[in-house]
């Protein structure tokens, strides 16, 4: 068990350096930011000078092991833009699109558990086929044109909700259903395809000839073995949120990940773009070690 | 104990008259099962006799309520238990009866176990439906698990049904259905999946429950020798109708209806079929193969403390086979039998020893010489219905060595060959357009011969060929192997866990056990003379009927 964490670690580890680097070079293809952060007649001289205040006069392999001998140090860089500690900027992003996620994906999972067990309960009926195509319709709207909508038909049109920003509760109704709507449908489908093929199994019909109550049955076996498929898929879908839902935050002003994600690169913020997606990939991959402990959990076959 | 008949017994616990089942498919409802009738009396045995698809399962499934509806419709008929009408029970009545007064075990002990609880847990889940779960259950659940012979049931009871052996899995699952004292237990195939000398254990453990508690036992089987062991009174299905219904000896001893009688006789009957047998007219003394000191090690993925452990799944295996002859290997699962067909086949690489096939040893082959071995020896899987590919035809199947080796046939001549081998093993011309999903079980079979004989080759595997098949299309795909020997000069190397199948049809016997040869003998001379006790259980496992062994006891 110990020595599958360490394993997983170390080829995290690798895969972060990798990424750091790809994201590096990358962010210096954007542009010069001395463009950006000074008026648009200063001389050359003062751009020289900005340059090298930030470090930016140094050739870029240079540049990139300054940068990991800092990383080293656990010194992330600063912010050009609000000029303090880059990671902290995206520290201070980060819970935003975590809360935002959490609970989107909770309210997602368990909503699709309890539609797509009733479903496969009794296949072919109306509440199945309703339920199909909420799912289908509720997987394949795109997030951007759903949010929009909302915002003309809920914010603009009957001024029940707030078009966008943080505060109250009624801030959190919008993004939340946008966010959800997709994660659902698709639960929906996986839960109801995986229900089907364990109420068909052997040990369904034991549990029959036992005598066990038809709710126990549904929920109690053929449920419980139907949650491997669902967490892979539950968990796949978290790690796309937690990598920050860039579209849905930006249209609703959240100060999430996402957005400071997209705003650094539109601002050429170097050290905040490195540190958001730093921040994301060790999110992810505390999460990915979580649903493989998850997974031993649930199935006792799964040894580490 | 001497004949039981109706007249000397009491007032059946369970009648069944007339039922009648359908299934609703796409297009027309499938008749599952035809106006059937069936009694059975406290402590005694009834065999449902079957192959498959003949509605034994049906039927019983449909007392139980585990036949789902739709698709499955009730027609007919009744089924009174006790005084109540179980075709129509609610279903809190149903869960009423379920496992407290009828209770049933399946086939497949692995399956029908929740793979996610523990099998305490799954034991206890009978209690607690029927309103017993107060009290000292564990140490109930424990004395149950050592009724049916589970050791050590203090630390198994926490255990994973992956943690058990599949004979230690049916015990679990007899503990399940016995543990609220059913009058009527329903075993579906309980012994099907097992080892032989696994099964003779679990009919002793039903024997000995059934003796002790007087329930009456139901038992589906398609296996003869298994109904005979059993049986008080069989009756014998086919098609979802009743062929035949009787005393056990009766039955078997002066059958009456022609399917029964066809049945019979496909049974191998030990000394008296020994004449009429189909082992090899000649032998050459060529040696085509001679394997020595074959061996298959595994090594274990250790766990985080563990060391490094090696499983050896073949050790030390050396044998020949010449020419036109056919070699037995016997063995139970795990005995490494399908490990060295593998081998020789190349589909696994060995850990040590040697073949040599025809002057050359074929773990050395490489590139164009691999494939010219492949060419000379064919294999003929277990499951007719997992090894060919579902969405090519059956000319495609067949032709596809050709494909693949290019220099065996010109393409102009594909088709005409393909009805050839067509009618080499019994099927028509027409069928060469058609899928696999539109054969029989034997059927199927039959064309995996005809695609292992395209390639034209000296040497056909065959690993449990007939194992997936009724008892009856057995007997007739062993006939046409041992025909196509005798015709195209064949050597076959046949793998079973069977050791009645190969009596008639092997020339030698290699017996296995965890990985190695325990004994090696001439057909005729092993099964007279049996040296290795290993061997003996083998061949003592094959259940006596119930008339002859009850005669000995009293």
């Amino acid at each position: 068990m110990l020595r599958y964490l360490g394993r997983r670690a170390s080829y995290s580890l690798i895969s972060i350096i990798g990424l750091v680097t790809l994201v590096f070079f990358l962010t210096r293809l954007t542009g010069d930011p001395s463009a950006l952060y000074l008026p648009l007649d200063a001389s050359a001289d003062a751009r020289a000078q900005f340059a090298r205040l930030n470090g930016l006069d140094q050739p870029a392999i240079v540049q990139f092991f300054t940068y990991l001998g800092n990383l080293a140090q656990l010194d992330f860089g600063q912010s050009l833009r609000q000029n303090r500690s880059a990671m902290e900027v995206a520290l201070e992003a980060f819970p935003e699109t975590l809360k935002l996620a959490f609970l989107a994906i909770a309210l997602a999972t368990s909503l699709a558990i309890v539609v797509g067990s009733l479903a496969a309960a009794r296949p072919g009926s109306l509440f199945d086929r309703i339920a199909s195509l909420v799912s289908l319709a509720g997987a394949s709207a795109p997030d951007f044109w759903i949010a929009i909508v909302g915002i003309l038909l809920f914010a603009v049109g009957f001024g029940l909700l707030p078009t966008s920003g943080t505060g109250s509760a009624a801030h959190w109704v919008l993004p939340i259903f946008v966010l959800t709507l997709r994660p659902f449908g698709l639960l929906v489908q996986v839960v109801r395809g995986t229900m089907l093929s364990a109420l068909s199994a052997a040990y369904i019909k034991t549990a029959r000839a036992k005598g066990m109550p038809r709710r126990e049955i549904i929920f109690g076996h053929a449920l419980r073995n139907s949650l491997l498929p669902i967490v892979t898929v539950a968990g796949d879908l978290a790690t796309g949120l937690v990598n920050g839902a860039v579209v849905v935050e930006s249209i609703f002003g959240w100060p999430g990940i996402g957005k400071l994600m997209i705003d650094s690169i539109i601002q050429r913020d170097f050290a905040v773009v490195q540190s958001t997606i730093l921040v994301t990939a060790v999110a992810i991959f505390l999460l990915n070690i979580a649903i493989d402990l998850l997974y031993a959990f649930l199935d006792p076959r799964i040894r580490y | 104990m001497s004949r039981i008949d109706d007249a000397g017994m009491p007032a059946p616990l369970l009648r069944v008259e007339g039922l009648t089942v359908d299934f609703l498919s796409d297009g027309d409802p499938v008749r599952a099962v035809d106006d059937v009738s069936f009694h059975v009396a406290r402590g005694e045995t009834l065999v449902i006799l079957g192959e498959s698809g003949s509605g034994k399962s049906v039927s019983t499934s449909t007392l139980m309520g585990l036949v789902d509806c739709p698709p499955g419709h009730i027609v007919s008929g009744r089924c009174l238990f006790d005084g109540q009408e179980l075709a129509r029970l609610d279903e809190d009545k149903r869960r009423a009866l379920n496992g407290r007064r009828i209770a049933m075990i399946f086939q497949d002990p692995l399956a029908s176990l929740n793979p996610v609880y523990t099998v305490g847990r799954q034991i206890e889940e009978v209690y607690r439906s029927h309103g017993e779960g107060d009290g000292d259950l564990r140490s109930r659940i424990l004395d149950l698990m050592r009724r049916v012979g589970i050791p050590e049931p203090e630390q198994r009871i926490d255990h994973y049904p992956h943690q058990f052996s599949g004979g230690q899995r049916q015990r679990i699952m007899i503990a399940i259905a016995i543990a609220l004292k059913p009058d009527i237990l329903i075993a579906d195939e309980p012994t099907t999946a097992l080892d032989v000398s696994v099964q003779a254990q679990i009919l002793d453990l039903l024997r000995d429950l059934q003796r002790e508690t007087g329930m009456a036992l139901i038992m589906i089987t398609h296996d003869l020798e298994v109904a005979a062991s059993m049986a008080d009174r069989i009756i014998v299905m086919t098609g979802g109708k009743v062929v035949e219904a009787g005393p056990a000896r009766d039955v078997f001893e002066t059958p009456q209806h022609a399917y029964t009688r066809k049945l019979i006789a496909a049974l191998p009957h030990g000394d008296a079929a020994d004449a009429g047998h189909k082992r090899s007219r000649e032998r050459a003394n060529a040696v085509l193969l001679k394997v020595e000191g074959l061996g298959k090690d595994y090594v274990l993925s250790s766990g985080a403390f563990a060391g490094k452990s090696v499983f050896k799944a073949v050790e030390d295996v050396g044998f020949h086979l010449c020419k036109g002859e056919t070699l037995g290997i016997v063995g139970e699962s795990g005995s490494g039998k399908s490990s060295v067909a593998r081998m020789l086949m190349r589909l696994n690489e060995p850990t040590s020893g040697k073949a040599i096939f025809a002057g050359q040893n074929i773990f050395d082959l490489k590139g164009k010489d691999l494939m010219a071995f492949r060419r000379r020896v064919q294999m003929v899987f277990q499951d007719p219905y997992g090894s060919m590919n579902p969405r090519m035809s059956v000319h495609s199947i067949i032709s596809e060595p050709w494909q693949i080796h290019g220099d065996i046939l010109p393409r102009a001549r594909w088709r005409d060959r393909v009805v050839e081998l067509l009618d080499l093993v019994g099927l028509k011309a027409e069928h060469e357009g058609r899928y696999i999903h539109q054969f029989s079980g034997g059927q199927r079979q039959r064309i995996a011969i005809a695609r292992a004989l395209a390639s034209e080759p000296e040497l056909i595997i065959c690993d449990e060929a007939v194992s997936a098949l009724d008892v009856s299309i057995q007997a007739q795909v062993i006939d046409l192997l041992a025909d196509l020997r005798n015709r195209l000069g064949l050597s076959y190397i046949f793998i079973t866990h069977d050791l009645p199948i190969v009596r008639h049809f092997a020339d030698r016997i290699l017996v296995m056990k965890q990985g190695r040869i325990v004994e090696e003998n001439e057909t005729t001379a092993l099964f007279a003379a049996p040296i290795h006790d290993y061997t003996r259980t083998l061949l003592n496992a094959v259940p006596l009927p119930k008339w002859q062994t009850s005669k000995k006891i009293g």
